[in-house]
């Protein structure tokens, strides 16, 4: 569990509210609801950074000044200057160029983040809401991960099997598992007993075309909603493992190694961690308010309340 | 009551049983041999196998497992693999300064949070409800320690109000305690000022919608009245969820802000534990804050009985 899932759930309103059932409006709706959320100016802003974002991303190699990875210890904690746009840091890496290449990581770790714990998650789902044998061993596997503070767990995992792009990603997947086991679960056993998926199991649909082509495209919506809360987080969890040395190693740019690097020299030049911790917060931030809007878009009960 | 109570401390054992679980298996993830890390890199093979036969290592995981349980359950968390103190000392040794800052961050959450979303949920859709809504989202989009550090250089270098990092214990003095308390309290409690405040507003505006929250203003009610007899009543349930919850999260964020302000509490003891590679404490710790979480749940869902008439069980 993290601070992040508690804030982007629906109020519960009582101990047995967990298997509450999101509806699927049709698409059309779905469509005309989402077009009027998106006409707001705050989620044009958001989606317009999120764009700038993929482009640097994408154009990184030509925007940066110089190698991110490329020491030179005579020109360290330097300030701004023409050569380095937002200055050094402690090891005489530009940081404007670490910064530029940092959007990859943070764009990676937030799109893993959110595919894998989704596809894991959607998997575990789909088997624990169809068969009631596997459900209470599945949900109580997954009750306990959710008893484990998932930062606590993250950094656990990374200093145990060793820091890298992968474990980090794997390490803030796992605690969101379960959250997207529950809503696919809570999907599938309200959508198992609409009629048109009786009249479907009636006519003997097979096993796997019943999943793909009856239950699955339920669980789209609410996923995608819980996918971009997923994204968000994720970025924010890889700056504070990086932050707590725990991250990515240190010499890859990325945003978390950034501020991890300035930390010892925050009173010096507090640039190090400001700058690199506006990008993350913009960034999280965007993806947030555009997690906000599909959720009032896709799930109208909520519109406006949460 | 009671017959409900024990059914519902029963149906905590199986989780609590997959969290010991989960945390026993965490350190044989590890690709390092505990027994080496423990015996240092110059031990002989001989050195070794005493290390792994004394550690139990030479038995069958299962045995491990429940040797491990056994011991836990009677408070014997094991020995830091780096000080060799009992984790149960290094941990009561820890305890105050944590406790301390999630009492003072828990605490001005829920007197800020609950007010801030009160209103916001009053004057929804207006321009008050907008800003502090705004401002709920951006507080937790920003990494905590940002927000620290942006503390201390506003509070603390630019004003100097503020020592900038440290802890004073309660025995040195109230003055003192309270002042190396402040801006590691503040940036905590922001994200869950955020949090807590977008649920309460959520469920103040549902309970708004409620018949009898009409009835309420036809009876001639004032709007105040309505607001604290009849709508704050009735959206307790989830205020004291997303409040247990928080609590339970309370520990995952003091490692951060106890790494930016310096405090010696549980939280810096695991980021040392994790740098160090200190697998024993790093295995004590998640299980103790797991086990702080599934009793908070358990005393959550008491407390619905109490704070809601209709929830029989």
């Amino acid at each position: 569990m993290t601070l992040t899932q508690l804030a982007t759930s629906p109020p519960a309103t009582g101990p047995d509210r967990s298997v509450n059932d999101p509806p699927s409006p049709s698409e059309s709706f779905a469509r005309a609801q989402l077009r009027r959320v998106f006409r707001s100016w705050p989620v044009r802003m958001a989606l317009g950074a999120l764009v700038g974002l993929v482009l640097i991303a994408i154009f990184a190699s030509w925007l940066g000044t110089s190698d991110p990875t490329e020491l030179s210890p005579g020109a360290r904690l330097k300030g701004v200057s023409a050569a380095h746009w937002l200055g050094t840091d402690s090891l005489g890496r530009d940081v404007y160029s670490r910064a530029i290449f940092g959007s990859r990581v943070s764009l990676v770790v937030g799109l893993g983040a959110a595919t894998i714990s989704i596809a894991i998650g959607l998997l575990i789902g789909v088997i624990s809401g169809y068969s009631r044998s596997a459900d209470a061993i599945i949900m109580r596997f997954m009750d306990g991960v959710m008893a484990i503070p998932g930062i606590l767990l993250a950094i656990a995992l990374v200093s145990l099997v060793g820091a890298n792009l992968l474990t980090v990603l794997i390490a803030i997947c796992i605690p969101d598992i379960p959250r997207v086991v529950r809503l696919a679960r809570a999907v599938v056993l309200s959508v198992r007993s609409e009629p048109y998926v009786e009249a479907a199991t009636t006519l003997g649909t097979r096993f796997h075309v019943m999943i793909w082509r009856h239950i699955v495209p339920s669980t789209v919506a609410p996923l995608i909603v819980q996918g971009t809360f997923i994204f968000a987080s994720a970025i924010l969890a890889e700056s504070v493992l990086s932050f707590l040395g725990a991250g990515i190693p240190p010499e890859t740019p990325s945003w978390g190694n950034i501020m991890a690097d300035g930390r010892v020299y925050f009173q010096l030049q507090p640039g190090l961690i400001l700058f690199p911790g506006l990008l993350v917060s913009m960034t999280v931030l965007s993806i947030n308010l555009l997690g906000d809007a599909m959720r009032d878009g896709l799930d109208p009960r909520l519109s406006g309340r949460l | 009551m009671a017959k409900y109570l024990f059914r519902r401390v029963l149906a905590s054992v199986p989780v609590l049983f997959v969290v010991a679980f989960i945390v026993f298996a965490l350190l044989r993830l590890s690709p390092g041999d505990p027994a080496m890390i423990l015996a240092g890199d110059g031990a002989t093979p001989a050195q070794l196998d005493a290390m792994r036969h004394s550690m139990g290592l030479d038995r069958g995981i299962i045995e491990q497992f429940v040797i491990w349980l056994s011991k836990v359950l009677r408070g014997d968390f094991g020995v830091s693999l780096i000080t060799g103190l009992p984790m149960r000392d290094l941990v009561l040794d820890r305890l105050g300064p944590s406790f301390a800052l999630c009492l003072s961050t828990i605490t001005l959450a829920v007197v800020v949070a609950i007010p801030v979303g009160v209103v916001a949920a009053w004057r929804q859709g207006r321009a008050l409800d907008r800003i502090i809504m705004s401002g709920s989202v951006m507080a937790f989009s920003v990494p905590v320690f940002i927000i620290g550090y942006v503390l201390i250089l506003l509070l603390s270098r630019g004003l100097g109000w503020f020592p900038v990092q440290g802890y004073r214990p309660l025995s040195e003095g109230i003055g003192a305690f309270a002042l190396h308390l402040t801006l590691p309290t503040l940036t905590m409690s922001a994200p869950f000022i955020a949090v807590i405040s977008r649920i309460v507003r959520s469920s103040v505006i549902e309970v708004m919608g409620e018949d009898y929250i009409r009835t309420a203003r036809s009876k001639g009610l004032s709007e105040r009245g309505v607001l604290f007899k009849h709508a704050l009543g009735n959206a307790a349930v989830p205020i004291a969820t997303v409040v247990g919850l928080s609590i339970a999260l309370l520990l995952g964020g003091a490692v951060v802000t106890e790494s930016v302000f310096n405090i010696p509490g549980l939280g810096r003891l695991v980021l040392e534990a994790v740098l160090s590679r200190d697998f024993t404490a790093i295995q004590t710790l998640i299980l103790l804050s797991s086990v702080t979480y599934v009793v908070i749940n358990l005393a959550i869902d008491v407390l619905y009985s109490i704070l809601d008439p209709r929830i029989r069980y």
